[in-house]
């Protein structure tokens, strides 16, 4: 939540000072590697162009002799398949975003509270197929599921805000991190104990859903993954950036002593930034549940690790940010092992996709160390 | 200087303490050998009162007090994912134990059931547990191969003999063909069948049945699942035809479409993805949507047979590989029962169907322990029960002809005891159908 943000007052005395500095040992390192993940990345795009071209050309075949490189349809599958999988991940990665920036620490139940937000629309959804709404009226059940998972998450991570992190509002930074983990583990047991251990589905969702549309041959699905995940952004965007709240809460990010000084309830807001960030976790899990039909207590981790990862990568506290960050998480997961990896000779590359999705965080950070929109953060206020 | 005196001298006491700690575990462990051939002497000592049993004590003995009871354990997956498939053996071993009766007058006990929650570490941690409690004579168990790849060599090397009704991966028996797997030891045997026949079976169906020449499989690391697909894959080149693509997925990935534009590369007419829940859930759904595998048939293994997988609506018409389940009047020579009292039985205790294939299994695996306690064991003149480790191995090893509800069972020299008939099953489609469809048999195999 940086946007509009003053540039700080004093002229950058920082990129001179770092030429400055003699280079150390370290620095030659990071540009060592640096360079390195860059020729490793070079030669994998290449070898895939070059198979794409020819595959019986020499250099499409130099490391992986058996790779058959991939027809247009199926390359813009994995696309397609990696941005709707990255629009949840950016998603979930608003709330991260959002709640650090205002309080200055990782909210790791983030996930979790996606998971809720699933796993109610997993069991509202049936309740409506049980009725007969879910064939009947589709996209008026699906309105219906999307309230109510909004409400039941939202309600979820203000409860949380309230029990577990506003006690320890003046705590270290580190105090109410732990505690979040410990929330994670609190709303992962209750799933259990209320739901079971067992995977859970979702009722089948209709045929023109599951069918492939003539606009470039994609799923139903993934489009309205992909769509309702564009608009959740911007009315998010709009919330944020356009009303009196939005800028409330943009004020007690950037100070909420001064914020409080003028007026503004900084508890209210902060409730407030929870609430919108659990909607949005909210939103995804009903975006999950359409896509994969299948929902376990466990969902909300990976998914919930991914896009603490987006909101890194993205630059964590910038909205925008954060959902380029799922974007490109997920695309990369989704095409970077048969792009990168396959060409190269590596085996078993389906297995790497979490693999790659985290060294996109390592190079991104090595690279840009605030990601990708993120400023520079003086060394006070980092976390 | 004095404070660094003072640290130097408190880390040379932690290390002394350390070491003091490591000695004593070793000692520990010294007296803990000489103490278990002294218990295999206690027999030897008075010999004219030794009945005759199996055994010859060198792998110490467990007596079991007059009132006591014989001590089991039973070790399958009863929660999380494949709740379904561990669930029924568990309840095979109760009913085969009530079933049996009592062994030279003394009663059985099972103790606590154990979880080996389908995973290494379960495996582990559960086989602990059970080596914890030296009285215990065996296990039936693990339900998954994972988990007895961990639990298995904790066991064995306790003395302990560990029979598995649902364990299939060829690395803890043998290549069929006088190679230990890598995963064998000593005092392992299994009912279940091993994946290469389970394999040769959906090789033959596939090229043969359907009469296609290009494949793929999938596996998802676990040694079941990696030495069914590439039992698979190996079975159906012998057989001539050719495997397009072999790959893996991890056991949480939800978005299949990367691997399974992987598979679609090679074209494959048939894919293979001998996999569990929630993964295979995805595959079957996102599959026909990646374009190459729009016409592609789909088949899966035991591990998905169930009536939650085959009610799943993207599961309609699959194939599924999986033990031969048509028991007809097979009797189990140790209880008289036959497949349909078992049945009987356990819906009236449970309420429902066994939800999995490998109940059977578990329970022949089970009256085979029994009676090997029975032959390695002899009441003294005190009216303890004397039982023999070693004897317990000798009686399992020389099993041959023996009546149990899969067939007859015989073992071989690394533990393979399972009746190996197979048969492929496809699914009728749609809730109703999903336990109808587990009996629908379309090819069956026997080698």
């Amino acid at each position: 939540m940086d946007e509009g943000a003053p540039p700080s007052g004093a002229p950058r005395p920082r990129p001179r000072a770092r030429l400055l500095r003699p280079r150390t040992r370290v620095d030659w390192f990071l540009t060592v590697i640096r360079v390195a993940v860059l020729i490793v990345l070079a030669v994998g795009f290449t070898a895939f162009i070059a198979q794409e071209i020819n595959p019986d050309n020499p250099f499409a075949r130099w490391a992986n002799p058996d790779a058959t490189g991939l027809t247009g349809a199926q390359f813009r599958g994995l696309v397609i398949s990696g941005i709707a999988q990255g629009s949840m991940y950016g998603l979930i990665a608003l709330g991260y975003s959002m709640v650090y920036g205002v309080l200055g620490f990782i909210n790791f139940a983030h996930g979790e509270v996606f998971m809720v937000g699933a796993m109610t629309g997993m069991i509202t959804s049936n309740k409506l197929a049980d009725a007969g709404l879910w064939e009947s009226n589709f996209i008026g059940s699906l309105v219906f599921i999307v309230v109510v998972s909004i409400i039941v998450s939202s309600l979820t991570a203000v409860v949380m805000e309230r029990v577990a992190y506003r006690p320890l509002r003046g705590a270290p930074r580190l105090i109410p991190l732990i505690t979040s983990i410990g929330v994670s583990f609190f709303l992962q047991n209750a799933s259990v104990v209320l739901l079971g251990p067992a995977s859970k589905s979702y009722p089948n969702v209709p045929d023109w859903v599951k069918a492939k549309h003539t606009f470039l041959q994609i799923e139903g699905a993934k489009i309205l993954v992909i769509v309702v995940a564009a608009l959740s952004m911007a009315a998010l965007w709009y919330y944020v950036d356009r009303t009196k709240t939005g800028k409330a809460m943009r004020a007690v990010a950037e100070d909420a002593e001064i914020a409080s000084l003028m007026g503004i309830d900084v508890n209210r807001t902060i409730v407030k930034v929870f609430a919108v960030g659990g909607a949005m976790a909210g939103m995804a899990g009903i975006l999950w549940g359409i896509l994969f039909r299948s929902v376990i207590h466990t969902t909300g981790f990976l998914p919930g690790i991914k896009a603490f990862s987006a909101a890194v990568v993205g630059g964590i506290g910038h909205l925008g940010g954060a959902m380029a960050g799922g974007l490109s998480i997920g695309v990369a997961e989704s095409v970077g092992p048969l792009l990168i990896l396959e060409p190269l000779g590596v085996s078993g590359v389906s297995q790497l996709r979490d693999a790659v999705a985290f060294s996109m965080l390592i190079i991104v950070l090595l690279v840009r160390p605030a990601g990708l929109f993120g400023e520079r953060l003086p060394a006070e206020d980092r976390a | 200087m004095n404070k660094k005196l003072l640290t130097l001298l408190a880390a040379l006491f932690a290390l002394s303490l350390l070491a003091a700690a490591c000695g004593d575990d070793g000692d520990g462990e010294a007296t803990d050998t000489t103490t278990a051939p002294a218990a295999t002497e206690a027999p030897d000592e008075p010999g004219d009162e030794m009945m005759d049993h199996l055994g010859d004590g060198s792998l110490g003995a467990v007596t079991v007090e007059a009132g006591g009871a014989v001590q089991i354990r039973s070790l399958n997956a009863i929660t999380g994912d494949v709740a379904f498939f561990g669930l029924p053996l568990e309840r095979a071993v109760i009913l085969a134990i009530e079933d049996y009766g009592q062994i030279h007058g003394f009663d059985v006990d099972l103790g606590t059931t154990l979880d080996d929650l389908c995973s290494n570490d379960g495996g582990q941690a559960a086989a602990q547990i059970v080596v914890a409690d030296e009285d215990v004579l065996g296990v039936i168990g693990t339900s998954c191969s994972g988990a007895a790849v961990a639990a298995a060599p904790l066991i064995t090397d306790a003395g302990m003999v560990m029979i598995s009704g649902g364990n299939t991966s060829p690395a803890l028996t043998s290549d069929l063909a006088g190679t230990p797997g890598e995963n064998y030891n000593v005092g392992y045997y299994r009912t279940a069948h091993n994946d290469l026949f389970q394999g040769a079976a959906v090789a033959k169906f596939v090229f043969g049945e359907l009469g296609f020449t290009t494949a793929a499989a999938i596996h998802d690391g676990d040694p079941y699942t990696q030495g069914l697909a590439q039992a698979f894959a190996d079975a159906f080149e012998a057989e001539g035809g050719t495997i397009t693509g072999f790959s893996a997925v991890n056991k949480e990935d939800t978005d299949m479409v990367p691997v399974l534009t992987e598979i679609a590369a090679g074209g494959p007419e048939a894919l293979f993805f001998p996999i569990f829940q929630p993964a295979g859930d995805f595959v079957a759904d996102q599959a026909p949507g990646v374009s190459g595998l729009e016409n592609t048939v789909l088949l899966a293994a035991d591990g998905l047979l169930n009536t939650n997988y085959l009610a799943l609506p993207q599961t309609a018409g699959m194939y599924f590989s999986g033990p031969d389940s048509r028991f007809g009047e097979n009797v189990n020579q140790s209880t008289g029962k036959t497949a349909q009292d078992f049945l009987a039985a356990y819906e009236e205790r449970w309420g429902e169907a066994p939800a999995a294939p490998f109940w059977a299994h578990g329970y022949d695996a089970t009256t085979m322990l029994l009676d090997a306690i029975a032959a390695a064991s002899y009441v003294d003149a005190d009216g303890n029960l004397n039982v023999d480790r070693q004897g317990i191995r000798d009686y399992l090893n020389s099993i041959e002809g023996f009546s149990g509800l899969i067939g007859t069972i015989n073992c071989d020299d690394f533990g393979d005891c399972g009746a190996a008939r197979i048969t492929v099953v496809q699914n009728i489609g749609g809730e109703e159908n999903a336990v109808a469809s587990m009996d629908n048999v379309v090819f069956s195999f026997v080698p």
